[in-house]
């Protein structure tokens, strides 16, 4: 693509991520109506979807405050954070063979620096709050941060060595005998997990914890602000979601249908997952999410790039 | 550790079924629920089978409300009976847990299923005697607390009440 | 200490007390209902009922009641096992065969006593099935309310009413289940202290009247400690306050005060606060003489252009406002310019009273003391009439014989039936001068009349008698020889009988017999809640209102200050004339409308007893502090609040420094050397306990988010109260404070019984100890002799002698609609002999110095010579006590009456 089709495709993923963000809200509550008998927002629009709407309006008018004993620049900044690294992940997003903005050669490492970003949003949202319950929040965030880096990272070496590149769209090419899904299950499911504690959706949102914290990190935080930052969670979670597609499930490949067609069903069947997970099941204490992580995710993920290495050895020398 | 991880598994799987239950939302205001008439909403004040107020200002729906949002004063009619002077509840307050229907010694205040009470301003949710009384029983067509109560009243004298003797004349001699 | 063995533990118990008491102050929970501590037991009601067994090896034990078995050493008891409780549940079964289904509309329903103990033994269903007894009430009254179906026999009615109280007409009447409490027929129970019957009925009975009418129960019930101010004696009272109306007044226990009980003045007298003469606005006088309500600022900038300094001040205080008031007044306007306001009389009188006390080296009888005494002498104070509860302290003293003869049978004073029927009619010896009849003369042995001329002769007879010379009388040797024989002998006087030599007469015998026995006392009353107070303010320089009035037609006062002082009550009207024509700018300050204050150019509106905080200095030399339990409404402020904004507006430096009543209070301590010890009388406005202030409001107090709702639903905060030591508040402890108890109430005793809960042992002082400070104990040597005695006008030949009513005598308590009622018309009384004399009838009229006719009663109680008039009615103000008037029969007396008779529509207490 030339340059200023690029530019035109950023353009068009930025607003599409975005949107297509604030309308998983309304998505997600539908959804999660439906699991718990109940209607979910059905009272604006069709099935409710003006809901969306009617939130962002609501969002958009509301009194934009700064509490007076909180750090000013560091609390504006911090819902900026998490939106800009979230959308700028979704820049080595591979949706098609040809509709990508970058295809970079060390594309998952830059998705990996983009989330682990992320953490910074959070805790700085959280100290500058200058709230008991905020610190909290962002201390644990800090902590289930960099903790799920770990093996979030480590758990896709095993893709990379078997596709011996960083590069999304050979990852992606590489799949065509068998999505990595089936050979990097292991991988595949501490991915999820990771995942999910990355972009602290339940049931691992202790930074939120609203029965334990208040609110968590965004106590303090209102209106757009606040927005933001539910922004960024939805574009973490999407993201996330594009990132399995691509590593494990064979990104646009698929029969019949057009590539990108089947990267978003793809997306949209795991995003459904996700929010199954918010409603199936509940948050774990705070020291559970911890040994979870380094006792059992990390041994399994070593584990995992043990035995893909020798199997990838093996392989090679055949 | 591998039940735990089933558990979850499980759950995930039961919460997937109830994608094919039906929500169990009641769809109000145009859906109307059935509320019973033991229903704890909105309280009035009844009347008694011959029309006369019921409330006889005991304070015992005062001191047993917890929201302490019901205030009265008593007064004694000239035909001998007790009455509120004035009756007051702060609906603002109320929660609607019907301790002071539990505490009525006279069936007076009883709560009705009636829970549609919203207003623009708060001065609207106090009510006074005239707002809360009704013309009718209520729950309990029969009960007459001045049938049962020994106090005298215009048109029951001493000895008349249920179960009781007439007066004794204690300048009679006979055993 | 002995040690007695309840349900396995042991217990130390006070030898001498009954097993009831001693449970009761070991703090379990026994039933009872006949047993009161201050009338001992009878064991009639069978409700106390404990299981005691004989020795260690005893299982069965056998069934006695608690109230009639005295502590031993080493006795076992079963409180709780089965048996006992069976029986005590099966007591209130049976007492509540016949109960009505009242409790809703029942003014004891919530501290009823019956409700109290039928929850304490589980009792809950009327097995029975039977109809229920009826019975039909009497009107006993304007104050008390009966209602006989409630009763459940325990007979404490009539033991307090005929036994404690002296009463008459109060009985049991008919047998077995027919029984009857209540008076042969309908009318007003006589006695002076029924009122107590409210308190002492364990159920619905006997209820106050005044509160049935706009009833709240004790619950609801705001009220905080506080002191009687209809008389001096000081009685201790628990004001109870709903929706900003004073709703009744009960007693506040206070062992060396009032104990248990009130008199019907200090019980019903207060409808006052609720009087709609109150005054609300400040209010300032136009030329044509009509008044306008004004702003509070607005007054106090008036009041500043009339202090300023360079006017020549002067003020008149009050012996019915606080100390803290008069102090302030005396503060505004120089203690050479303020006079204490009392009656030209009084003036010298009070100020001698007080000197003799202090100079008594008796100890000032306090009630507790006097019931204590064992040979009483009265002298000239008719006592029942004002200063009540001494009157029935007395009735207490003269029972020292039987229980002398008690002891001696080694019978436990608190055996009543026993040691009433062992004394029968055997008392310690009452004897009394007195000018007419009093209510007291059923339990005197010598009631001698004479005026109070003679009777400072025959006081004298006495001292000579005491001090072993000859009495010229036989009443006089007799009763010196039992004044010495007495181990606690007492003299009882007062300013009553409006004559010095009275007062000193009564200090000579006590000096005498003194020297005999150091532990005589003296009780000497005075007029009004704190006229000793106000005199011990008061000194040489202290002008009389007649001073002040002389110095008014001199030009010497530009601005006057009236403190709660109806100044008619206290002076002839051409002084008055004097004072009002010659001072254009009068300030007074009020409670109520008086003709006082329709004078005054700028009126401010004061607050009550109810509403205020203050101290008052009881005949007992007793400092009482009483807090408010109405927060101030309207324009009101109490009296010293006004003072001190008046001092502020005056600019005046020395009223700079003081913010809080306390500041006032100490002040005033400081500034008089006898009054050092006020500040003491009650705990500082900082006192918490447990980290609050004391509440003022029971916990279970209702309806606080509704109350105000009609005026905004907006809830504003609480009332904080930063001059006492109490809150306008539910939370709080209320426990332990002695003389700082707002209300009683303990879990499980929702009745005023719960008093016990409060006393170091049942029946015991409270614990904290009793409230208020002595003051007069130390014997000063101040010599002096009484203050010039007033020219008193002598145009006739007839003496004019005072006779107090309970009822109509005093200022406050009259303007209470039931006091009203009962205050009667005033009467000239005289003897037969003298009224044949004038040719006067039982419906005539007498004419002093040709004044309004006031009717005419046949006394011949009254000695020759003596006119008797109802002292404190607007109709005899302008007479003086002791004076010699001369009369005439008024014509067409008879005639005039009748239409107002007829014009009235009867009475409706016939």
């Amino acid at each position: 693509m030339s340059d200023g089709l690029t530019m035109l495709f950023g353009l068009f993923v930025l607003l599409g991520a975005v949107g297509a963000a604030a309308a998983l809200t309304w998505f997600e509550r539908r959804l999660l109506g439906i699991w718990q008998d109940r209607y979910g927002p059905n009272r604006l629009g069709p099935f409710g979807s003006g809901q969306v709407l009617a939130d962002m309006l609501k969002l958009l008018t509301k009194h934009d405050w700064v509490p007076p004993f909180a750090d000013k620049l560091v609390f504006i900044f911090a819902p900026t954070a998490i939106v800009v690294a979230m959308l700028l992940g979704f820049a080595v997003v591979p949706f098609s063979s040809s509709l990508y903005i970058i295809d970079l050669n060390i594309g998952l490492l830059f998705f990996l620096g983009m989330t682990s970003l992320a953490v910074y949003s959070v805790l700085l949202g959280g100290l500058a709050s200058n709230n008991k319950y905020a610190l909290l929040g962002g201390l644990r965030s800090a902590a289930q941060m960099v903790s799920y880096e770990v093996f979030m990272g480590l758990s896709l070496i095993g893709v990379v060595m078997l596709t011996g590149s960083f590069s999304m769209r050979d990852i992606v090419e590489a799949q065509r005998d068998g999505w990595y899904c089936i050979s990097q299950f292991l991988g595949l499911c501490v991915f999820i997990v990771a995942g999910i504690a990355e972009s602290h959706r339940l049931p691992f949102d202790l930074p939120e914890a609203e029965h334990e914290l208040t609110a968590g990190f965004h106590t303090e935080y209102g209106g757009m602000k606040f927005a933001m930052f539910m922004l960024g969670e939805y574009l973490g979670l999407m993201l996330i979601c594009c990132m399995i597609v691509t590593l494990f499930f064979g990104g646009w490949l698929g029969p019949i249908l057009p590539a990108v067609v089947w990267f978003v069903i793809k997306v949209f069947v795991l995003i459904c997952f996700f929010i199954l997970l918010r409603a199936a099941i509940p948050r774990p204490r705070y020291d559970q999410l911890m040994s979870l992580g380094w006792k059992y995710m990390l041994p399994l993920t070593l584990i995992n790039l043990v035995v893909t290495g020798a199997v990838a050895l093996s392989l090679a020398e055949v | 550790m591998f039940e735990a991880v089933f558990s979850q598994f499980r759950s995930i799987w039961r919460i997937l079924g109830h994608s094919f239950s039906r929500a169990e939302t009641v769809q109000y205001p145009e859906q109307k629920p059935y509320l019973a008439p033991r229903y704890r909403g909105r309280i009035v004040l009844t009347l008694d089978p011959d029309g006369e107020e019921r409330c006889v200002a005991c304070n015992l729906c005062a001191v047993a409300c917890p929201v302490d949002c019901i205030a009265l004063q008593q007064g004694v009619r000239e035909d001998g009976r007790w009455y509120p002077e004035f009756f007051r509840i702060n609906f603002s307050r109320c929660i609607m847990c019907g301790m002071c229907e539990e505490a009525c010694p006279t069936y007076a205040i009883q709560l009705t299923p009636d829970f549609e009470m919203c207003e623009y301003q708060r001065q609207s949710m106090v009510y006074e005697k005239e707002h809360l009384q009704i013309a009718g029983t209520g729950k309990y067509p029969d009960y007459n607390f001045y049938r049962v109560s020994g106090l005298k009243i215009a048109g029951k004298d001493k000895g008349e009440a249920l179960n009781e003797a007439s007066p004794i004349d204690i300048r009679s001699l006979m055993p | 200490m002995v040690i007695i063995n309840i349900d396995g533990q042991d217990y130390q118990a006070r030898e001498g007390q009954n097993i009831l008491q001693a449970c009761l102050s070991l703090g379990l929970n026994l039933p009872y209902f006949c047993w009161h501590p201050a009338m001992g037991s009878i064991g009639a009601c069978r409700q106390c009922a404990v299981v005691q067994f004989q020795n260690a090896e005893d299982e069965r034990g056998r069934i006695v009641m608690a109230c009639m078995t005295p502590v031993t050493d080493g006795a076992r008891f079963s409180l709780g096992g089965d048996k006992a409780s069976t029986f005590r549940r099966n007591i209130v079964e049976s007492l509540m065969l016949n109960h009505p289904h009242d409790c809703p509309v029942c003014a004891e329903g919530g501290e009823c006593h019956l409700q109290d103990m039928t929850v304490m033994v589980g009792h809950r269903d009327r097995r029975y099935r039977g109809r229920k007894n009826t019975h039909r009430n009497q009107y006993l009254g304007p104050l008390i309310h009966h209602e006989m179906n409630r009763c459940i026999t325990c007979y404490r009615c009539t033991r307090y009413y005929r036994d404690y109280a002296g009463g008459h007409d109060l009985a049991a009447m008919a047998a077995h289940d027919h029984i009857y409490f209540g008076r042969h027929t309908d009318g007003v129970l006589e006695n002076e202290f029924a009122g107590n019957l409210v308190e002492v009925c364990p159920t619905g009975v006997f209820t106050d009247k005044t509160l049935v009418q706009h009833y709240t129960r004790k619950w609801d019930l705001q009220s905080a400690p506080s002191v009687c101010v209809g008389c001096a004696v000081g009685c201790n009272t628990m004001p109870g306050e709903r929706y900003g109306k004073l709703k009744r007044i009960h007693n506040r226990f206070n062992a060396e005060v009032n104990g248990y009980f009130l008199c019907d003045r200090g019980r019903f007298g207060a409808g006052f606060v609720n009087s709609p003469q109150r005054l609300d606005y400040a209010a300032a006088r136009n030329a044509d003489g009509s008044y306008d309500a004004i702003q509070p600022d607005a007054a106090l900038k008036l009041a500043a252009e009339l202090l300023q300094p360079d006017n020549k001040l002067a003020g008149i205080g009050s012996p019915r406002a606080s100390l803290e008031s008069n102090f302030l007044l005396q503060q505004l306007v120089g203690a050479g310019n303020c006079s204490p306001g009392f009656s030209a009389l009084d003036h010298a009188l009070i100020p001698y009273t007080l000197q003799l006390l202090q100079q008594s080296p008796a100890r000032i009888a306090s009630l507790q003391d006097i019931e204590s005494a064992d040979a009483v002498l009265v002298l000239g104070e008719d006592v029942t009439n004002t200063a009540p509860r001494i009157a029935l302290a007395l009735r207490q003293a003269v029972r020292s014989r039987a229980f002398e003869l008690a002891a001696e049978l080694k019978l436990e004073p608190w055996q009543d039936a026993a040691v009433r029927n062992l004394a029968q009619n055997q008392r310690s010896p009452l004897d009394s001068y007195l000018s007419a009849e009093s209510k007291l003369d059923d339990i005197a042995r010598h009631c001698i009349r004479c005026n109070p001329e003679q009777i400072a002769d025959h006081a004298n007879a006495i001292v000579s008698a005491l001090n072993g010379g000859t009495a010229d009388s036989d009443s006089a040797s007799d009763i010196a020889r039992s004044l010495l024989a007495a181990r606690r002998p007492l003299i009882v006087s007062g300013s009553g009988a409006q004559s010095a030599a009275v007062l000193e007469a009564a200090a000579a015998i006590v000096n005498a017999l003194h020297r005999v026995n150091p532990a005589t006392m003296i009780s000497l009353s005075v007029p009004e809640c704190n006229s000793l107070g106000a005199a011990l303010l008061s000194s040489d320089v202290s002008p009389s209102i007649a001073a002040l009035a002389e110095r008014a037609v001199k030009g010497d006062i530009d601005t006057l200050v009236i403190l709660e002082n109806d100044l008619t009550r206290r002076c002839s009207p051409q002084t008055l004339a004097l004072l009002y024509d010659n001072i254009s700018n009068i300030i007074a300050l009020d409670a109520l409308d008086t003709a006082t204050v329709s004078e005054a150019a700028l009126v401010l509106p004061c607050a009550t007893f109810a509403d205020s905080e203050g101290t008052l200095v009881s005949s007992e030399g007793r400092a009482q502090r009483y807090f408010p339990v109405i927060s101030t409404t309207l324009d009101r402020q109490p009296g010293w609040y006004w003072l001190l904004q008046l001092g502020r507006a005056a600019r005046r430096d020395d009223f700079a420094e003081l913010l809080h009543f306390d500041a006032v209070s100490a002040a005033c301590a400081a500034h008089y050397g006898q009054l050092a010890a006020i500040s003491a009388a009650a705990p500082l406005h900082d006192f918490v306990s447990h980290g609050l202030k004391v509440p003022r409001q029971p916990h279970r107090y209702s309806g606080r988010t509704a109350m105000r709702a009609n005026v905004s639903v907006q809830e504003p905060r609480q009332t904080q109260d930063g001059e006492s030591p109490l809150a306008y508040s539910m939370e709080g402890l209320n426990r332990d404070q002695g003389g700082l108890l707002p209300f009683v109430w303990s879990p499980g005793w929702n009745s005023n019984q719960a008093v016990h809960k409060f006393q170091s042992e049942a029946g015991g002082p409270l614990r904290g100890g009793s409230a208020g400070v002595r003051l007069l104990d130390e014997t000063t040597d101040s010599s002096g002799s009484p203050a010039a005695k007033p020219g008193l006008p002598e145009t006739g030949q007839w003496l004019l002698v005072p006779r107090y009513r309970i009822f109509g005598s005093d200022e406050l308590s009259v303007r209470s609609e039931v006091i009203a009622e009962l205050a009667g018309e005033p009467l000239l009384e005289l003897n037969a002999a003298d009224a044949a004399s004038l040719g006067l009838g039982q419906d005539d009229a007498l004419c002093i110095e040709g004044a309004a006719a006031i009717a005419v009663r046949i006394n011949d109680s009254l000695p020759g010579g003596c006119i008797g008039f109802s002292a404190g009615y607007e109709a005899t103000r302008s007479l003086v006590a002791g004076s010699r008037v001369a009369v005439s029969k008024a014509v067409d007396w008879a005639s005039s009456r009748s239409q107002i008779i007829s014009s009235d529509g009867g009475s409706r207490h016939v």
